[in-house]
């Protein structure tokens, strides 16, 4: 819910809302006392009322006729009156965007899934071989360095253009960071522990399960929170290139874009995207964060 | 250049009376990079013997252990140990931090396959051992450093090692913590009657834990002194103060800083 001047800087905006490698809006542990109320809610609601003054200020210098201002920038208070409004009807406000809202989460959380199943299994096969590493590890990067945009062209004559495709885009961005943070983990196990495990002839089974696996678990979370991020892109994207399938918000934004005067309902769109890659953000960093927490045997059944 | 494993039956064992727990003949190690780090060691440590290695630091004390161990194999010379009964005890507590004591305790019986209630039952004996009853469910970011190292000597003590090697385990411990582990760890030798081989730096810990002390010279690492340690046990902690103590402290000091030069 950053930048937005343009209409045009769209996937922009979504981008810079949710690929934040901070975690800003990780909420604390404790149940907040008055005085954390205060250091914790009250700075960031002032940083959101001065940007919603920012906005109100520039779209008013920058069109004089409200008619044109509506249709370029509309004022906040437009937005949510003619871009959220009304709550539950079928065909206008916050109904119709929600509808789109459900494929895109869809994919999004389904691609996540897959990419961290890809991603663990990929990482652990070049950790158990320097041959597997030297013959994965460029194209991992690789994936990661072509630009995504470039490649969906190429998708689309692949995959179709239905559930599929929006899948493999999503999981092509958010597979590389998992991967890259579960082998930087594995590999970064304690050479002292690896010592106490080749003195006790374990199996190389053994050493991956009871030592290297756990050691990497907390680097494998920090993939996993960037690649919440990048899932929410991904699905985004999908929806600019693929027509057909279950349209996403993606579809709502490109397509309310095109008219004037649906320019309300592409602003709701895009502020309901971007609110979409934030409670991504902080659901994953939350589910991520229990799974260490207190060093997380605890969290596994004991046997 | 040969490793005997003592577990399979050997024929070199049984050269003198009592058989040795664990037996260097003159060792010596180069690293590919061509450093020499040990040079011409013999010693051997029956059970009920504890043997202490100081040195200058670097001079190869610890590859000794990592030898003996297995982690490394000598170059020259042969070593006999039985490789399925010994305790290693690091440098650091070395401790899994996604474990808790209890669980850091059974590891090395669960990774060799030890049943979950018997190791669980020895767990709990190692426990009480290395007085850590009433901790085994914190986890190692919760214990004090002389706490964790407790935590180590109680997990190698579970599968009951005939061979106990000791990498400067107290090193990093303020001095009132190592004087307590180390009355504690006398005990312990006393009463499980392993043979023991221990790496330091403090002249005062090997006379005080040791039946004998070898000085190493620095690298390449050799055997440049071999002292007796006469001193009955059980051992008091006042025995630090004797003139007997202080004396055979010095003459070790003194080939110490021989071994500098």
């Amino acid at each position: 819910m950053t930048v937005i001047h343009e209409g045009d800087a769209v996937v922009g905006v979504v981008a810079a809302s949710v690929s934040d490698p901070d975690e800003p809006m990780v909420p604390s542990a404790e149940p907040s006392a008055g005085s954390e109320l205060l250091t914790n809610v009250v700075p960031p609601l002032i940083t959101f009322a001065a940007f919603i003054g920012v906005w109100y200020l520039y779209s008013a210098l920058k069109y004089d006729i409200p008619a044109q201002r509506r249709n370029a920038l509309p004022f906040p208070h437009e937005v949510i009156s003619e871009g959220f409004m009304p709550l539950w009807d079928e065909t206008n406000g916050l109904r119709p965007i929600l509808g789109y809202m459900w494929p895109t989460l869809q994919v999004t959380v389904l691609g996540l899934f897959i990419s961290i199943v890809l991603g663990t299994s990929f990482a652990i096969i070049m950790n158990l071989s320097k041959h597997m590493e030297r013959a994965f590890f460029p194209y991992a990067v690789v994936l990661q360095t072509v630009p995504i945009l470039a490649i969906t062209p190429l998708l689309t004559q692949l995959f179709g253009e239905r559930l599929g495709v929006r899948l493999v885009v999503t999981v092509l961005i958010a597979i590389f960071p998992i991967i890259t943070n579960t082998l930087f983990g594995l590999q970064s196990t304690d050479q002292l522990h690896h010592d106490l495990f080749t003195l006790n002839r374990v199996t190389r089974l053994q050493r991956l399960r009871r030592l290297e696996l756990p050691s990497a678990l907390p680097a494998m979370m920090a993939g996993i929170r960037i690649a919440s991020g990048g899932a929410v892109i991904g699905s985004i994207v999908a929806d600019f290139f693929f027509a057909q399938g279950d349209k996403g918000i993606g579809y709502y934004i490109r397509t309310r874009q095109q008219r004037a005067s649906e320019r309300p309902e592409m602003f709701a769109g895009t502020i309901m995207a971007s609110l979409f890659g934030v409670l991504m953000f902080v659901i994953v960093s939350w589910i991520t964060s229990r799974a260490i927490r207190n060093w997380h045997d605890s969290a596994r059944p004991r046997r | 250049m040969t490793t005997t494993d003592a577990s399979q039956p050997a024929a070199g064992t049984a050269a003198t009376g009592s058989p040795a727990a664990l037996r260097f003949r003159n060792v010596s190690m180069v690293f590919p990079d061509g450093t020499h780090a040990v040079d011409d060691v013999s010693f051997d440590v029956s059970a009920g013997e504890f043997v202490t290695v100081v040195g200058p630091s670097g001079c190869g004390k610890s590859t000794l252990l990592r030898i003996a161990s297995g982690l490394e194999a000598n170059t020259g010379g042969s070593v006999v140990i039985d490789r399925s009964s010994i305790g290693y005890v690091f440098q650091d507590a070395t401790l899994l931090p996604w474990r808790t004591v209890q669980r850091n305790v059974e590891l090395n019986a669960e990774l060799q396959g030890m049943g979950k209630a018997d190791r669980r039952a020895e767990a709990a004996k190692a426990i009480e051992l290395v007085n850590l009853i009433g901790h085994e469910g914190k986890y190692p970011k919760q214990l004090s450093g002389g706490m964790k190292m407790r935590c180590s000597l109680a997990r190698s003590l579970v599968l009951r090692p005939k061979v106990f090697l000791f990498d400067e385990p107290f090193g990093a411990l303020d001095e009132i913590t190592r004087e307590r582990l180390n009355d504690e760890l006398l005990n312990l030798f006393k009463s499980e009657k392993f043979a023991g081989l221990f790496i330091t730096h403090s002249i005062a810990e090997a006379v005080f834990l040791s039946t004998r002390v070898l000085v190493m010279s620095a690298r390449p690492g050799r055997i440049i002194g071999d002292y007796a340690v006469p001193f009955e046990f059980p051992r008091r902690h006042e025995l630090r103060y004797h003139a007997e103590f202080a004396e055979l402290c010095g003459k070790i000091s003194a080939d110490l800083k021989d071994a500098h030069e």
